[in-house]
């Protein structure tokens, strides 16, 4: 059984069906990229998936559980699914601890002293020892999308989402991000991402699904995607951006 | 890049660039026309006012020295009344117009009548004179009959102070839960905070920093109406100024107590007009 399972999710915003009819399977342990062109309906489906945006139509399964049920309290399910957002949306009002322990503290109910040597392995294993008492605006960018990866982590996620992570990034800032996430992928995490580092999708994923007016017009393993797409839409998409 | 600053380290007396010297001149030239026609204005104002044909007569009745000397004291010592008013009422009105606020920003229908009553409350209060207010509350709940220490205008005064004032408060408030930006509560929903935990320690700190400013003004203007208290009985400031006027026949005082509200709203006024600007700074 899979871990997350998708079928037949439809969301519309007013006039506009973002998601059509997307069905889609991320096993235990797996990464799924997610690529295709600005407003194909990447990261809306990331967000449905943590019902951060309630889905109109279809189910999605959780270990086998509906959790589109509508009239679902959402916060238990976003405690196993954690997100990361392009513009990291880090708390500006609170330290980059304070940013990781605020949901542990308030919904798990731990104190800030049983959390401290769990957050501060986090944060040296990230390469962030130093920048526990920081500012996000202290930060640089990739500092800060380190420390809301950290934050979700910090929850103990089963699945993490990430929403083109390293797009607001500097060039040079780029790597440092896509290395924490090869880290999650060694220590086996499910993984969902949106993203349009073409090169590491095909590095890493397992599964890349190719999204297109809200459908996915193809999916399957990256060497197979990536060498050779079937659909003439994949093709145009690919030809661009490699 | 090292040896480019090295260069520059060894050469400390270093010439003005051609735009450095052209904008210098410019400020020269802007110092000296501002100087000019500041000087010219004051002159005219010492030189035509004077030539009034009332002068006399005002500068006798509200710029008297001796009357000045004798009674900016007293007002001083009034004055603290406003003060101890303002120190009172100014937390009251804090927390009631957070309440308010949040009252305005609950989705549970069972408590619909509270975001109803916000509401209300907002558009009453703000629709009505403070002075109204003062007078409906300050003589209408004392009519009632009430016996002694529940009888004093101040309670009563502080009360309607604290309706007309928490409702712009309030609004002020709102108006900052509005301007958080949508992705903190994203992303704070996604952590699986509740959303009382997702407005008390995200959105609620970050709406009330950036509405400092805005209620400093309020809290400013609510130092100057404290003395519309003065309609309904106690002696403070506006009201001594008043005593001292018939007992004078003379109108000295109300220029006096002038210029003991702005000894406080001006340095006030300045430093709200200074965390806002720093404010805007840091946002862009």
């Amino acid at each position: 059984m899979s871990k997350l399972s998708l079928r037949g999710v439809r969301k519309r915003f007013g006039e506009l069906e973002v998601c059509r009819g997307i069905d889609l399977d991320v096993g235990e342990g797996e990464m799924v990229c997610l690529i295709g062109a600005s407003g194909s309906g990447k990261s809306t489906l990331l967000r449905c998936m943590n019902l951060l945006e309630p889905i109109d139509d279809g189910v999605i399964l959780l270990d086998g559980e509906d959790i589109a049920e509508p009239g679902l309290d959402p916060a238990p399910v976003r405690q196993r699914i954690g997100i990361v957002f392009q513009s990291y949306n880090l708390f500006p009002h609170m330290t980059a601890a304070e940013n990781v322990m605020l949901a542990p503290r308030r919904v798990k109910g731990l104190s800030r002293e049983a959390l401290k040597p769990a957050v501060t392995e986090l944060f040296e294993r990230f390469g962030l020892a130093d920048r526990m008492g920081h500012y996000p605006d202290q930060l640089s960018g990739g500092q800060q999308q380190r420390v809301a990866i950290v934050r979700a982590l910090a929850m103990q996620p089963e699945i993490m989402l990430f929403d083109e992570i390293t797009s607001a990034l500097d060039p040079e800032l780029v790597g440092e991000v896509l290395d924490v996430l090869r880290s999650l992928r060694a220590q086996g995490m499910t993984m969902v991402l949106a993203t349009h580092e073409m090169g590491f999708a095909r590095e890493l994923a397992d599964t890349v699904c190719f999204l297109d007016a809200g459908r996915i017009l193809e999916h399957g393993p990256p060497e197979q995607l990536f060498s050779a797409p079937k659909e003439p839409r994949t093709q145009a998409f690919l030809s661009r951006v490699l | 890049m090292a040896e480019i600053s090295a260069g520059k380290a060894a050469e400390p007396a270093r010439t003005q660039t051609r735009r450095e010297r052209y904008d210098a001149a410019q400020r020269r030239r802007s110092l000296i026309i501002a100087a000019v026609s500041t000087l010219a204005v004051i002159a005219a104002i010492i030189l035509l006012v004077p030539l009034a044909p009332g002068w006399e007569a005002v500068k006798r009745s509200f710029f008297n020295a001796s009357v000045f000397e004798r009674t900016f004291p007293g007002l001083v010592e009034a004055f603290l009344l406003n003060v101890m008013i303002f120190a009172w009422s100014a937390p009251m009105i804090a927390l009631t117009g957070l309440a308010i606020a949040l009252c305005r920003d609950v989705r549970a229908p069972a408590l619909y009548p509270l975001r109803l009553f916000g509401a209300l409350y907002t558009d009453v209060f703000r629709g009505l004179p403070v002075v109204l207010v003062i007078y409906l509350v300050g003589f209408g709940i004392p009519g009632l009959g009430l016996p002694r220490p529940y009888n004093n205008p101040l309670i009563w005064g502080t009360l309607a102070l604290v309706l007309v004032y928490s409702a712009y408060v309030a609004e002020v408030i709102r108006s900052g839960i509005d301007g958080v930006h949508q992705s903190q509560r994203a992303a704070a929903a996604s952590l699986g905070l509740g959303e009382r935990d997702v407005m008390r320690y995200v959105v609620l700190p970050q709406a009330l920093r950036a509405v400092v400013p805005a209620n400093m003004n309020l809290f400013i203007a609510l130092q100057k109406d404290v003395a519309l208290l003065s309609f309904i009985g106690p002696v403070e400031i506006f009201r001594q100024a008043g005593i001292y006027k018939s007992l004078f026949a003379n109108f000295t005082p109300y220029v006096g107590a002038a210029i003991i509200f702005l000894a406080i709203t001006i340095p006030a006024t300045r430093y709200a007009d200074y965390l806002m600007h720093k404010q805007n700074r840091a946002r862009s």
